[in-house]
């Protein structure tokens, strides 16, 4: 009881104080799971994330979805993701739910309005690091290559996104490997 | 049906949004607002906004939300589990069947081919943002704000979430003044 006690607690205060998506929290999951708890070593902690990082899906609930499973089983995996998930989700369910309920006033128009050019200059700086990304593992070469025949088919053509990137996948696994 | 178009809907986002969480955002918006047309754009901005100023992993508090709206608690559970259940599974069973996963070049392979895709998406995305902010605000005051956003973010490292809470509130604050505003600002449109 007190192992799953724990397991809720080392996923939920990261979940909590982990401001800005999946990534901000993997060093307090970090601190939590290999400092105070001990269930793993350092080594081994980033055995787990590199994985995590290759594999598709968001980073958080994939850590603690593991990590609860390797400590208290079933039970402790799903312990785990509702302590990643659960507080920041009811949270956000309540302000939505207000913010709907008064979805015709002016003011909230004029919210939606202000904060547009904010989420644009956030969502253009998530772009520049991808492709930021892309530079360092794979070179400016290959990065080009990608971006142009990604726009093109995305944007010209009309491609869903799940072939363009399961085609991306299949290029990577035989170019980038 | 409908609970089964919230488990596509999540399950592909999901496991085509290779790079974390944010890789996924615009994955959620094609399914949200285009395939499935559950949302306006506007809608999608303002969950957007408000899952980015609070903290947890935001994938999961998007496809958490989404699914509440469509489809109830039931729905929010079914959304959930898709976008996270099916990479977990694969993690849980990769970790336990290989010693190392240093191995697994061609993994690592996959993924950075999938990075600059996702970039161009988001690129996309921001375009659509930016373009929708000069409709409703006028061209200046839209570049403005986004240039003014930019030096704040980036240069003066304001976490997004102080941001975007000062900037609902200056919204709500306004609101004696409304009217007039907007008057103007439909005037600086025009």
């Amino acid at each position: 009881m007190m192992l799953y006690w724990h397991i809720f607690l080392a996923f939920f205060i990261p979940g909590i104080v982990g401001y800005g998506g999946g990534p901000a929290s993997i060093p307090l999951i970090e601190n939590e799971v290999v400092d105070r708890y001990g269930w793993m070593s350092v080594s081994e902690f980033s055995e787990v994330l590199a994985l995590g990082n290759s594999l598709p899906g968001p980073i958080a609930t994939k850590m603690s979805g593991y990590i609860g499973y390797a400590e208290g089983g079933f039970l402790g995996s799903a312990v785990a993701v509702f302590a990643a998930v659960a507080p920041s989700l009811i949270l956000m369910i309540i302000l939505l739910g207000l913010l709907y309920r008064f979805k015709d006033s002016p003011k909230v128009k004029r919210m939606t309005n202000y904060i547009r050019p904010t989420i644009a200059a956030m969502l253009g700086v998530m772009t520049f690091s991808f492709f930021a990304t892309s530079y360092t593992d794979s070179g400016v070469v290959q990065t080009i290559i990608l971006i142009v025949a990604s726009f093109f088919l995305l944007e010209k053509l009309k491609v869903h996104p799940a072939y363009v990137i399961l085609a991306a996948l299949v290029y990577g696994g035989i170019f980038l490997g | 049906m409908k609970q089964l178009n919230i488990s596509i809907a999540f399950f592909r986002s999901g496991i085509l949004g290779y790079g974390g969480g944010p890789s996924s955002i615009p994955l959620v918006h094609k399914e949200v607002v285009q395939t499935y047309k559950w949302m306006t754009d506007d809608e999608f901005a303002d969950v957007l906004a408000l899952a980015n100023t609070l903290p947890g992993p935001i994938n999961t508090k998007m496809a958490g939300y989404i699914g509440y709206r469509v489809g109830g608690f039931l729905g929010m559970l079914n959304a959930i589990l898709s976008s996270i259940l099916p990479t977990i599974v694969l993690m849980i069973i990769l970790l336990a069947s290989l010693s190392s996963v240093r191995s697994l070049s061609w993994v690592g392979g996959m993924t950075k081919a999938v990075v600059p895709v996702v970039g161009v998406m988001m690129f996309t995305l921001t375009w659509d943002f930016y373009k929708k902010s000069y409709q409703t605000l006028g061209k200046v005051i839209a570049s403005v704000a986004v240039v003014v956003s930019l030096l704040l973010l980036e240069i003066l490292h304001i976490h997004p979430a102080i941001l975007i809470v000062v900037i609902l509130l200056v919204a709500i604050l306004k609101r004696d003044k409304a009217p007039r505003d907007e008057q103007e600002m439909k005037k600086g449109v025009s």
